[in-house]
């Protein structure tokens, strides 16, 4: 057996290293983190000063990470969620009074809202909870796993279809696999809906080395828990298909990226990287392929922003994790400035499905259903299916309640009125309707909530998660918020047409003028809110 | 990276090699020595361009990294990591400060490094080559005058008659055809009452000298001191003229050379303290009194003067100098600017461009002049810290937020071997005097050396343990090694019993 | 590859610059003065503050002039509504937060563009903190800071490697700061000051300045700038002598600032402690 993963980080306590090791540093952190509980003063000195790095600069990457704390906190902890599907189920932020319980964004549990994580040393506490799948296996495509096999055993994976991407890459060979992905016409899962075969050939002619494959699974978005899902229940999936995207492009090292919140998909799949490894998957010739290719798991920590992809890279790369302007684009110029494949654990999955030797499998998505729903859970559907289909997969709104809106894609995503939820659930259908699929999520609320409070929960979300790199969403997150809370309260400075004014001048200098996604789209939502749904009282 | 001390420029270094002081040649003999070995002589460059490699070779022969590790303190495989390193490099420089010169075999210690260039062809070429970085902004520029004992202005040789008579035609002068004492000599020929007039300008060797005490002896028993300077530094406080001279680098016009050669303005900005004269006027009028008559003491003037005794110059008027922020010699034309490298000639083609061929030098090595011994068991270095200048007479009159006063730095080892604590006040002593300064604990300071700064010479006058070992080709002192001892003076911190401290 | 050429319009007029041009390059050749905050002519361009997008065909959002390569046939737009409506928030957003009443052009710019800081309302959260003054040389006033980055990049990987400041925390609460925030004669600070001189809202100010400011007595009309030749060793670095001609009641010459010009080819306008701050002994 060969060692599953390119190259040691989490470096053990000693002498200092010989060059700077920034790229060693998160894990570092999250080492003395685990230990302690909290990072003190000393503790990140000593990991500068091991790392090679100026300690301003561990302390300024450290603290811009939402995980860590710089005052004492006990090791076991409990996370409760303030997402707005678990504040609307009625989660309620803990007080300053009980220092073992601190708030988080959402944890990703929508289903269980109102959702806590346990855990002690960053591991989890809990078992980990059952697959939230209600479809039967025979009804899904990419989650025909989950809830099926043992996730901890690649034997079962195998039993169950595994590997069969892979052995039909080898007899393609990588020209073909990347004929065969552009061809699916596969897009972008993460919610951008790039066209994935473009991708796999500018990787694949890219100049120079190493290239990277890179695993986003930093799954942030509010209402979003497909990648947790799949990365928990069906471990070995991502490891099969970061295997074949590595060959198909050229790469020889893989990375995932996992938010620090999923502890449970963390352990598994590291589980799976080393039986994996142990059965020659990964190594020096992977899954027989003939050319050496290892993943190394990057544990978040902490931060929405993460989960834009240049921010991402720089997070693996020690830095702070900020947004970095585009282009140069990955494929040219991504993790370390190498050429880079990077794809949401959803977009990866689907590789699998168009290399099925008995031929490439319908085009499937997955929706993260929650709020007001009989069954709230993650349900997959064929392309095309409509927002109405899905509902009624999920039991519909509950006896007794009124469905009065849906958030679709998040807290970046829109607010549909109820007539609206006939629209078919593609890019293309949502766009006309000023609206996105995003990342899958579907949070479903019923008469009894307040929108505006859910409104003034998304501006807080987005001013928490600015990275404050860029002037129009670190101030402009700050003053939609203020601008919310006075009409949330009832307390307009002026009018509250002009108070509307502010909220439109400042949210369309965030989407014209912010770096990313984050700042772009952190107006999108509360603008429909305003716009459709007059929530105000001022809708021109 | 070369340097006995652990520094902050080591710390970017890929290679650092830690080496006992004053172990230079036996270091670059060993490097030398490996690149031979391992095939890696620039073979074409060295037949064309040099003389005198075959001899060198030969001495070399004997200085494996082995044997020279126990002299240099270099494990053998970083001195063969840092010559095929250097010799692979497509581009290389070897840049050196006083840790080379101030030894007393500081010339050889700069040609063994020549030799290093010379056997890889790094030098003649941009981005490769030798260049001492200098500590003072006018060291190469006041060479480049004339202010050598054995030079004329644009470094012409005070016995080349074609170069004196181009002089005294200007001058209107006579020039004395031998060449004149450097520093050192002097002292000695004060010693022998050979010297009994100085004239010193901006220099303070009361305190500045190794051997300090000696120094400040013979500086006082002369017949006449004169001292021009924009202090009353110790050495004027000897003087029996003083000459209040306006600060050059702001309070007057005129040029600069730095390190890279480059003649640069400088220009005045403050009016100076009443009373002060800028050290061009002051020298007319003392010229004027001798009877002599320099011409006005207007700096462009003299400017022009320079440009007609060295070619090396004749291109740099004083409008093109202010155009282009700075011009870098050799200048010969008025018109067009020469490569920012010197000694390209040694690639041209014809044998006739390459001139005369650069020779290889055979150095031995020297110890240093104080050794070690049971007595003196520590090496103490001597250098400066960032934030200030020389002996001080001009930074110590800012407030640096960097500055801590005059310490003894020992390392981790050699603290705890002593039982001294951080601020704990010792003495040092050297064969020639002792000083009592506060221990600092430098982890960059490897066992059984210590380092000290010239730079509070009021408080602190490290210059009383130096040693006057002098370079005979340079004239420079050996002030980077000195034997000593650490005595104690206060009791144990926390030592039961013993007498408290008054 | 040099010598090429990239032929581009600005508000429909041709413009050619050369291959590697920035599209401010473009603009500022077409004629058209783009304002800039964050943009410093000796660090790598950030693009973080926004305030010189323009309009470029073919993009969903605003472009970043500063860093943007000038591409062939790009079609730039620097008067747009979109832009002019971006720039006056741009304006408003950091006026409404930073204290920029010491940074250059701003209210020339806020006339252009109709910026008014004050309507976002008196509680409008601000950054507003007091001095930093741990030390002799300069005073840290992050009142006044609009998080460049110039400063950590200067002190940082792009010229003195000495990393004693970062940006710490994120968000509205980001900041430049050394290690846990300990004053800077505690962190790895070597005084080069080579963060004043890339400073462009003057939050990071030498302290003679700063005093003189605080005691009334700073006057830039009896100021004049000299360039002289560092005299404190072999580099050669050029200063820029900020002399103040009388200070108060006494007449005499002070030397309140150096700076060291940019263009300079020897340290592109970067200094060490001694000939940032070790002027003063010309004083008596």
């Amino acid at each position: 057996m060969t060692d599953p993963r390119p190259v040691p980080v989490a470096l053990p306590v000693g002498p200092p290293v010989t060059r700077p090791r920034r790229d060693a540093l998160l894990p570092a952190l999250h080492e003395a983190h685990d230990a302690a509980g909290w990072l003190a003063p000393e503790a990140l000195d000593a990991i500068a000063d091991r790392l090679r790095l100026g300690r301003a600069e561990v302390f300024g990457v450290a603290s811009s990470y939402a995980s860590f704390a710089f005052t004492p906190r006990p090791r076991r902890l409990r996370r409760v969620c303030t997402g707005v599907m678990c504040v609307v189920a009625g989660a309620e932020a803990p007080g300053a009074d009980a220092p073992g319980v601190v708030a988080s964004p959402c944890l990703g549990r929508c289903e269980q809202a109102p959702a806590v994580l346990d855990t002690d040393g960053g591991r989890a506490v809990a078992p980990v909870a059952p697959a939230p799948v209600p479809q039967p296996p025979t009804e899904r495509s990419l989650l025909r796993r989950v809830g099926v096999v043992d996730p901890s055993s690649l034997d079962d994976y195998r039993a169950h279809g595994g590997t069969a991407a892979l052995g039909h890459a080898r007899t393609l060979g990588p020209a073909a696999v990347r004929a065969a992905v552009t061809a699916s016409g596969l897009t972008g899962r993460g919610g951008a809906a790039f066209p994935a075969g473009r991708k796999w050939e500018a990787v694949a002619a890219a100049a120079g080395g190493p290239k990277y494959v890179v695993a986003n699974a930093d799954e942030s978005e509010p209402g979003t828990f497909k990648d947790r899902v799949v990365l928990e229940h069906d471990p070995f999936a991502v490891v099969e298909a970061m295997v074949i995207a590595g060959f198909a492009v050229g790469a020889t090292t893989g990375y995932v990226y996992v938010r620090d919140e999923y502890p449970e998909a963390i352990a598994r799949l590291e589980h799976a990287i080393d039986a994996a490894g142990a059965a020659g998957l990964l190594g020096d010739d992977a899954g027989g392929l003939g050319v050496p290719f290892r993943i190394e798991v990057r544990r978040g920590a902490g931060a929405y922003v993460c989960g834009e992809e240049t921010a991402l890279f720089a997070s693996i790369e020690g830095y702070r994790g900020e947004p970095r302007t585009k282009p140069p684009f990955p494929v040219d110029a991504g993790l370390f400035g190498r050429p880079t494949l990077v794809h949401n654990v959803e977009t990866l999955a689907n590789v699998l499905t168009i290399l099925d030797p008995s031929g490439p499998r319908p085009e499937t998505k997955l929706f993260s259903v929650s709020g007001a729903v009989t069954r709230p859970g993650l349900y997959e559907v064929p392309m095309g299916t409509t927002l109405a289909e899905v509902l009624d997969l999920a039991g519909g709104v509950p006896a007794g309640r009124t469905l009065q809106a849906v958030l679709l894609g998040g807290a970046a995503g829109t607010f549909l009125h109820p007539e609206e939820i006939g629209v078919p659930l593609t890019v293309e259908a949502t766009r006309a309707i000023g609206a996105t699929v995003g990342s899958g999520a579907v949070f479903v609320i019923d008469d009894t909530t307040d929108l505006a409070t859910v409104v003034l929960g998304i501006a807080t979300f987005f001013r928490e998660e600015s990275c404050g790199q860029c002037v129009p969403c670190r101030v402009g997150t700050v003053r939609q918020e203020e601008v919310l809370h006075r009409l949330v309260h009832g307390r307009p400075l002026g009018s509250v047409a002009e108070e509307v004014q502010r909220l439109r001048d400042v949210g369309a200098a965030m989407r014209d003028a912010s770096i990313c996604g984050l700042g772009q789209f952190a107006w999108n939502a509360i603008e429909g809110a305003v716009d459709r749904f007059g929530v105000f009282g001022a809708s021109t | 990276m070369v340097d006995p001390r652990r520094t902050a420029t080591a710390e970017f270094a890929d290679l650092w090699l830690p080496i006992d002081v004053g172990a230079d040649i036996p270091l670059a003999h060993a490097i030398a020595h490996e690149i031979i070995a391992a095939g890696l002589v620039h073979e074409e460059f060295v037949a064309r361009a040099t003389t005198g490699y075959a001899e060198f070779a030969a001495q070399v022969a004997d200085w494996t990294p082995e044997r020279a590790e126990a002299r240099t303190g270099v494990p053998a495989d970083l001195v063969r990591a840092a010559a095929r390193a250097y010799a692979t490099a497509p581009k290389a420089q070897l840049c050196w400060t006083l840790g080379i010169t101030e030894h007393r075999s500081g010339v050889d210690n700069v040609l063994a490094l020549c030799n290093l260039a010379l056997l890889c062809g790094h030098v003649g070429r941009w981005g490769s080559g030798l260049s001492p970085l200098r500590g003072q902004n006018n060291v190469q520029g006041g060479g480049d005058m004339g202010a050598l004992p054995n030079r004329l202005p644009g470094f012409q040789a005070v016995t080349d008659p074609d170069a004196r008579a181009r002089v005294e035609a200007v001058w209107g002068a006579p020039v004395p055809p031998e060449d004149g004492r450097n520093l050192t000599e002097m002292f000695a020929a004060m010693e022998t009452g050979d010297l009994r007039a100085l004239y010193v300008l901006g220099e303070n060797p009361a305190q500045s000298e190794a051997d300090a005490t000696r120094a400040r002896r013979l500086l006082a028993g002369l017949d006449h001191l004169v001292v021009q300077d924009l202090y009353l530094t110790r050495t004027a406080e000897l003087a029996d003229v003083v000459l209040p001279a306006t600060a050059a680098w702001c309070e007057s016009n005129g040029t600069v050379t730095n390190s890279e050669r480059r003649v640069q303005r400088v220009r005045a900005a403050v009016r100076a303290p009443e009373g002060a004269r800028d050290d061009l006027a002051i020298l007319v009028a003392v010229a004027d009194r001798l009877g002599a008559d320099l011409g006005p003491a207007d700096p462009e003037t003299m400017w022009d003067e320079l440009r007609r005794v060295s070619p090396l110059h004749t291109g740099m008027g004083w409008a093109r100098i202010e155009a282009l922020g700075g011009i870098q010699w050799p200048c010969p034309s008025e018109t067009d600017l020469e490569p920012s490298f010197l000694h390209g000639r040694l690639w041209a083609d014809d044998p006739a461009d390459r001139g005369r061929p650069a020779p290889f030098s055979v150095v031995e090595w020297v110890p240093p002049a104080d050794p070690l011994a049971p007595d003196y068991p520590i090496r103490l270095t001597t250098g400066r810290r960032l934030d200030s200048y020389n002996t001080g007479v001009q930074t110590r009159r800012f407030s640096s937020p960097l500055r801590f006063g005059e310490t003894v730095d020992l390392s981790p080892a050699d603290a705890a071997d002593l039982g001294v604590a951080p601020g704990e006040t010792v003495r040092v002593v050297s064969r020639r005097g002792s000083v009592e300064a506060p221990v600092r604990i430098d982890p960059g300071l490897r066992a059984g050396l210590a380092f000290m700064t010239l730079h509070f010479g009021d408080d602190v006058d490290t210059n009383r343990l130096t040693v006057e070992a002098v370079d005979p080709k340079s004239g420079t002192a050996e002030f980077k090694a000195t034997a000593v001892r650490i005595e104690r003076i206060a009791a144990p911190v926390g030592a039961r019993g013993g007498t408290p401290a008054p | 590859m040099s010598g090429h050429e990239v032929a581009v319009t600005v508000d429909g007029r041709p413009v050619v610059v050369p291959e590697g041009a920035t599209v401010l390059d473009a603009c500022t050749a077409a004629g058209i003065d783009t304002p800039t905050l964050c943009f410093g002519d000796t660090v790598a361009a950030r693009n973080v503050c926004r305030i010189c997008v323009v309009d470029v065909a073919g993009s969903r959002a605003l472009v970043p002039s500063c860093s943007r390569p000038a591409e062939p046939g790009m079609e730039i737009a620097t008067d747009t509504p979109r832009v002019r409506h971006a720039r006056r928030m741009v304006l408003e957003l950091l006026g409404s937060s930073v204290d920029l009443s010491l940074t250059d052009h701003v209210e020339e710019w806020n006339a252009r563009y109709g910026a008014d800081p004050d309507r976002f309302g008196p509680d409008a959260a601000t950054v507003a903190q007091p001095v930093k003054v741990d030390n002799d040389c300069f005073v840290r006033d992050y009142s006044r800071c609009i998080l460049c980055y110039q400063c950590t990049d200067a002190c940082g990987e792009q010229w003195q490697h000495t990393f004693a400041i970062a940006i710490a925390g994120r968000g509205f609460d980001a900041t430049v700061s050394t290690e846990h925030g300990v004053g800077l004669p505690d962190s790895a600070c070597v005084y080069c000051g080579n963060c004043i001189e890339v400073c462009p809202t003057d939050a990071l100010m030498f302290r003679t300045e700063f005093d003189l400011r605080t005691m009334g007595t700073w006057a830039s009309e009896r100021q004049t700038r000299t360039d002289t030749i560092c005299a404190f060793c072999g580099v050669g670095c050029t200063l820029t002598l900020h002399v103040q001609h009388g200070v108060g009641d006494d007449d005499g010459d002070r030397i309140v600032k150096v700076t060291s010009p940019h263009s300079s080819s020897v340290t592109a306008g970067n200094l060490c402690i001694k000939g940032r701050f070790g002027a003063g002994h010309v004083h008596p």
